[in-house]
């Protein structure tokens, strides 16, 4: 027999999957490049660590991870981008799967720009 | 975890244009490219617009991909899902404005109100998980909960629910009729007509085929609101997907004690058991589904007794339709005032209408009531296609009736429909042009009528035998004015006098083209004419000799061997001969063949 209790465990555990399945609406979109040149320098460790640790958090009713393609900056890539509404674009440049988890609980999370990795930081010429 | 989810629609419409295949390459494909992990692939329901099929869409981009094949998907993998570049080639972008669009931005979907369709396309129906992710069994825990069953009864009827099986009654009332009988409730039934028989409706399948949970819960609710432990819902055989998901929802829900034995702890049993129909068409009407339940021929008897008092097995007995029962969980969760706010001032909440015949956007729409048909044909359906005029649009099947152009501007609703001469029925909506025929649109319905009258009662069965006669009479040129005449009297005959709803309603299409198109009858009367060139009888295929060039194509294709001539020279068809396929006119290369 299920309680209230069991049937909230296993809403909250499911609301992560279901949730992605919406359009991004006013939630925070994330968005890793993700063409040859941003494979080639290891965007998908960095796709995985933001898409996973936004779901294990419990986050994706105000964030959503989604991949994207060259952006013209490969040389910079991985490159993940972060639109909140109203606000202007914040881009990063050089990304691992540990810059990546900073920007999570700094930025995302925290709502502070990790200002050391993005590409005005980076002297783009 | 996933990162990304592609939803294969898994709908009927969707499955027989083979996306089943779709779905198991794109697997393959994802496994090959070492993606599974990552990338998850679920088969939903129904998603609506089923002329496009199969229907692919990725999240979280929102990307919609239509038309897709089996071979696509390799495509679709390496670059889209690998890569993040959207395969721009399959993208459903609407013909007049060029531009991508994602799923909310198209004038399909943009209109459109989903709350009984809402988990259709989204969740997969086969996994009770998911649906408990968006919410699911959350309404029913509140009611066994926190509600008497007194306040579930008074929550559904201040939302102003009324039947979506298409006569509207409010749904809170019939519960409260059942709920005041107090009896045991081991001898009191709640009952779901899924017995969808109207030509051209399949909202009710797309529900239970996409969301079959939510009607379950919904029943559940209904069983603990009038007091009843057992509930049965009648579901055609012809719609295998939706029993064999209907079958695994129950056995889920049973596992995880949602259904069964004191739910969630309290003191509240309730089962629910199917009951597979043969596909008659009474078996809709809800004296007739009940007396087919028990195991006895499909006929409908006189109300009353009515069912809140004397129903399934002489028990009370409620009986709600499918869509009626997927808009019970969100009045639950979200409140009746939330659910007032939509609609018209008698007509609340929205409707499913499964859009068909000469429109581009066929499939299945919900829209807030009070939406007007024009609406519906020039924004959601994407108009007309080929060019042709809208003429008018038959709603209600058999039972209802046809909207002309004049009327097209009004708001959809329950009193509305009926005002103008059809009614709302379950919701199919047919789309209808210049090349229809009313005439014959009126002998189709008529014709369904007489295979599917149960015979019990006079009036229907001999009755609409004797319109339909009529009807053949006019379309074959032999018919008068008086005809005509008699048609009208004998259809308000049967009205009155009929035992069921499948007779009262039997002559509405018949009365309402009569009242709106009576040039057309007239016409084939008086002029043995048919203005949309349908009726066989009243048209005879003529070759234009300024036109034809003698290339002799259409000799060729003629079954009938009637149609002469020599090359080079004009061709004449022998109307003794012709049987009038229209093959000929289908070969013609110079458009010089006509009806006349």
């Amino acid at each position: 027999m299920m309680t209230l209790d069991e049937l909230k465990k296993i809403r909250e555990k499911m609301q992560n999957e279901v949730n992605i399945r919406q359009e991004a609406g006013d939630r925070i979109r994330v968005l890793v490049g993700m063409a040859t040149c941003g494979i080639a320098s290891g965007a998908r460790p960095v796709l995985r660590t933001l898409a996973d640790g936004v779901q294990n958090k419990n986050l994706t009713d105000k964030i959503v991870v989604s991949q994207t393609g060259c952006i013209g900056l490969c040389q910079y890539e991985p490159i993940v981008e972060v639109i909140k509404p109203g606000e202007p674009k914040v881009t990063y440049v050089h990304m691992n799967p540990e810059k990546a988890e900073e920007v999570l609980t700094r930025h995302l999370i925290g709502g502070h720009v990790v200002r050391d990795y993005t590409l005005e930081s980076s002297n783009l010429k | 975890m996933y990162r990304s989810t592609v939803l294969v629609c898994g709908g009927t419409g969707c499955t027989s244009s083979g996306s089943i295949q779709v779905m198991d390459n794109l697997k393959e494909e994802i496994k090959k490219h070492g993606l599974a992990e990552e990338v998850e692939v679920v088969q939903t329901g129904c998603h609506g617009l089923c002329a496009l099929g199969p229907i692919v869409i990725v999240y979280p981009d929102a990307t919609y991909y239509a038309n897709v094949q089996p071979e696509d998907a390799a495509e679709i993998v390496a670059e889209h899902l690998l890569k993040g570049r959207p395969v721009e080639r399959l993208i459903y972008r609407e013909e007049e404005k060029k531009e991508l669009k994602t799923l909310n931005d198209t004038a399909f979907y943009k209109k459109q109100m989903r709350i009984a369709l809402r988990n259709c396309g989204v969740i997969d129906p086969e996994k009770i998980e998911e649906y408990i992710g968006r919410g699911g069994y959350q309404a029913l825990g509140k009611v066994l909960t926190e509600m008497t069953p007194e306040e579930v009864i008074q929550t559904i009827l201040d939302s102003g629910l009324r039947g979506r099986g298409g006569a509207g009654f409010p749904t809170g009332l019939k519960w409260r009729f059942c709920a005041v009988n107090k009896v045991d409730p081991e001898y009191k039934y709640v009952c779901c007509n899924a017995d969808e028989g109207d030509p051209g409706a399949f909202m009710d399948r797309s529900v239970l085929e996409g969301d079959p949970h939510a009607l379950l819960e919904a029943m559940a609710i209904a069983g603990y609101a009038i007091g009843s432990a057992h509930g049965f819902v009648y579901v055609r055989a012809e719609y295998p997907l939706a029993v064999k998901r209907l079958e695994i929802a129950i056995a889920q829900a049973e596992e995880y004690g949602l259904l069964g034995k004191n739910i969630f702890g309290t003191d509240f049993s309730f089962d629910i058991k199917l009951r597979l129909g043969a596909g008659a068409f009474v078996c809709g009407e809800e004296t007739a589904l009940m007396t087919s339940i028990e195991g006895k021929r499909g006929e409908p008897r006189p109300r009353p007794p009515f069912p809140a008092n004397k129903g399934l097995f002489q028990r009370p007995t409620i009986l709600n339709n499918v869509e009626t029962y997927a808009n019970v969980t969100q009045i639950i969760l979200k409140g009746a005032d939330w659910f007032k706010s939509i609609g018209t001032e008698t007509s609340k909440g929205t409707k499913v209408f499964a859009l068909g015949g000469k429109i581009t956007n066929t499939g299945l729409v919900e829209v807030p009531m009070g939406t007007t048909l024009r609406e519906i044909v020039e924004e959601i359906g994407g108009g007309v296609p080929n060019g042709k005029k809208f003429k008018a649009a038959q709603t209600g099947g058999p039972s209802g009736g046809c909207i002309p152009m004049s009327e097209i501007d009004v708001p959809i609703d329950y009193e509305n429909l009926l005002a103008i001469g059809s009614m709302m029925g379950s919701g199919g909506m047919i789309i209808m042009d210049e090349d229809n025929c009313m005439v014959d649109i009126a002998k189709f319905f008529m014709e369904f009528c007489v295979d599917e009258s149960c015979g019990k009662c006079t009036p229907c069965r001999i009755g609409t035998k004797r319109m339909l006669e009529i009807l053949n009479k006019i379309t074959d040129g032999k018919g008068t004015l008086e005809d005509i005449q008699k048609l009208e009297e004998l259809g308000n005959y049967i009205k009155d006098n009929a035992l069921c709803g499948l007779g009262q309603t039997a002559p509405n299409p018949v009365l309402s083209t009569l009242h709106y198109f009576r040039d057309e009858y007239i016409a084939h009367v008086t002029e043995k004419k048919c203005i949309a060139g349908v009726c066989k009888a009243l048209l005879s295929y003529v070759i234009d000799p300024d036109k034809c060039k003698g290339c002799t194509l259409c000799a060729r294709q003629c079954p009938a061997k009637a149609i002469t001539g020599t090359v080079k020279q004009p061709h004449v068809i022998d109307q003794e001969k012709c049987i009038k396929c229209g093959a000929c006119m289908d070969a013609c290369k110079f458009k010089a063949i006509y009806k006349k």
